[in-house]
């Protein structure tokens, strides 16, 4: 579904991402792992369209997106959640989910199916879909960027630490979710410094380590591999 | 009573064109960070597109709505040729770009149309005054209070109720997560600045409607007040560019009331001490804009 292959990116002379190759199978959950600065959230900067890759490629479902913008990767049916938690904080919830649906904007009646059900899925959401997004708390923000992803019903979805920052209990409830969005057969990259709770949902992992790929394996070996631990676990 | 009344329209029918102005700078300025120069130019273009048509024969509204409709092609224009080709480059480069833009229209109408002023057609009403209530005023200011709440209105409901106003709104905060949901970001920028356009031409057709002529300067004036009203009211809230508008005509109106006669020749001098203390109090202006938003 997605393959990225020899993926370089560079902000002016610093080298963030130096030949990174790997790949997520239809409806699997792949994570990354790695402790800050990795090269983690640039390399899923990169594959949505945010950031130019300086050299290597990004194949979605067949198509070359290496160069893509990020609206067309939208279009593609990839969404993204960045890591630094972007609601609109003046739009109300409701506007945000609206957005999430931009792509799809004129099947008028799937989008507000779509809407109950993410009201269903994230009842909070629905006791606050007139209020300015920006007062939600930090978890129910979250909640607010995953659904505002899934409305534009993407085949592939790109989270970016989505436990960061959030109480214990908050971010077994997302983690939960993300293993439910799994089940029902999306198909995930996961960014995450909380590597234990990466490895419980993921089907398999790679660790990343200065802008490299330093291993790969099932979620299951690279749990169990002691010596990586050092490297994913430092940050 | 009657003075107040008087008092009252003039600040409205003055404040309703200088917030559209300030609204027509802010919604570019909202989203893209910069703001266009060439913007006082699509003011002079819908005023040298009224002159141009002046022999026609056509009725005034006709007329007014192809010029309304060249300041918004002259609106989408800027974007092709001043903003998008050095966008992604730098700021100073589109700086540059949007006065050179502004330098090339004013230039081109010194060339082939003239540096005199221009006669531009007005429709009777314009020239006709009303009384009631003991105040006489120009029908002229009626027609700005109705047309500003027209277009206030009118520009409310396409932010909050339609899905590019929302689309819009949000790119004024954070542009690049609004490009990860889809949103186009040329789409975006070309609307921002049909919109610029669109209220530019309105205002022109008022504006010029006080004059009766235009000249190839004439959009300088209504860029700084339309520049000041957006800083006093908050560079990065529509809302702002609205109650700047009005705030400052409210200024220029109470000094206009107020000021002894030999003094209202510095009436300038006088409106701008208070936008510095406005300032000086408010440094960002007195509506805040979204909480983040980096320039893309």
């Amino acid at each position: 579904m997605l393959e990225v292959g020899g993926l370089q990116v560079d902000y002016g002379a610093i080298r963030a991402v130096r030949d990174v190759s790997f790949e997520v199978a239809d409806g699997e959950l792949v994570t990354l792992l790695g402790a800050n600065g990795a090269g983690k959230s640039s390399t899923l900067m990169c594959i949505a369209g945010a950031l130019r890759a300086s050299a290597g490629s990004i194949r979605l479902a067949d198509h070359d997106v290496t160069s893509a913008r990020p609206e067309a990767m939208v279009r593609l049916g990839m969404a993204t959640v960045p890591e630094t938690r972007d609601v609109f904080p003046d739009l109300t919830v409701a506007e945000n989910l609206q957005l999430g649906a931009y792509s799809r904007r004129r099947d008028v009646a799937g989008v507000a199916e779509d809407q109950a059900r993410m009201f269903e899925m994230f009842g909070v959401l629905a006791e606050r879909a007139d209020q300015a997004a920006g007062t939600l708390s930090g978890g129910e923000q979250q909640m607010l960027v995953i659904a505002r992803a899934l409305m534009s019903r993407p085949r592939v979805l790109l989270l970016d630490e989505p436990s960061l920052g959030l109480a214990p209990t908050i971010v077994d409830r997302i983690f939960e979710m993300i293993a439910a969005l799994k089940a029902s057969g999306l198909t995930i990259l996961l960014v995450e410094q909380n590597a234990s709770k990466a490895l419980s949902v993921a089907d398999r992992a790679y660790v990343m380590r200065l802008g490299r790929i330093e291993a790969e394996g099932s979620a299951a070996e690279i749990a169990a591999a002691t010596d990586l631990k050092a490297l994913y676990l430092a940050g | 009573m009657t003075t107040f009344l008087q008092f009252l329209i003039d600040v409205l029918s003055l404040g309703g064109a200088y917030a559209l102005m300030a609204l027509g700078l802010v919604i570019v300025y909202g989203i893209l960070r910069l703001v266009n120069f060439a913007y006082g130019e699509l003011i002079m273009v819908a005023g040298y597109s009224m002159y141009l048509m002046s022999g026609s024969g056509l009725p005034w509204l006709a007329m007014a709505a192809v010029a309304v409709l060249m300041a918004v092609a002259a609106g989408i224009a800027t974007d092709y040729v001043a903003f998008r080709p050095v966008r992604a480059k730098s700021v100073t480069a589109v700086l540059i770009t949007s006065f050179a833009f502004s330098a090339l229209l004013q230039n081109a109408a010194l060339l082939f149309i003239s540096p005199r002023p221009r006669n531009v057609p007005l429709p009777e009403i314009f020239s006709e005054t009303v009384q009631f209530a003991g105040v006489i005023t120009p029908v002229r200011n009626l027609i700005t209070i109705a047309a500003a709440l027209v277009l206030l209105a009118l520009f409310s409901w396409l932010m909050r109720r339609t899905v590019i106003g929302i689309a819009m709104r949000a790119a004024a905060t954070n542009f690049t997560m609004a490009r990860m949901l889809g949103v186009p970001a040329n789409l975006i920028i070309s609307t921002a600045f049909a919109i610029s356009g669109l209220l530019a031409g309105v205002v022109a057709m008022l504006w010029i409607g006080r004059i009766g002529a235009v000249v190839p300067g004439i959009g300088l004036e209504p860029l700084l007040i339309a520049f000041i009203a957006t800083v006093i009211g908050g560079m990065r809230s529509l809302q702002g560019a609205v109650l700047g508008g009005f705030l400052l005509a409210f200024i220029d109106t109470t000094l206009n009331f107020t000021l002894p006669q030999d003094l209202l020749k510095f009436r300038d001098a006088f409106t701008f001490s208070l936008v510095i203390l406005i300032l000086l109090w408010r440094p960002e202006g007195l509506v805040k804009g979204p909480a983040s938003g980096q320039r893309t």
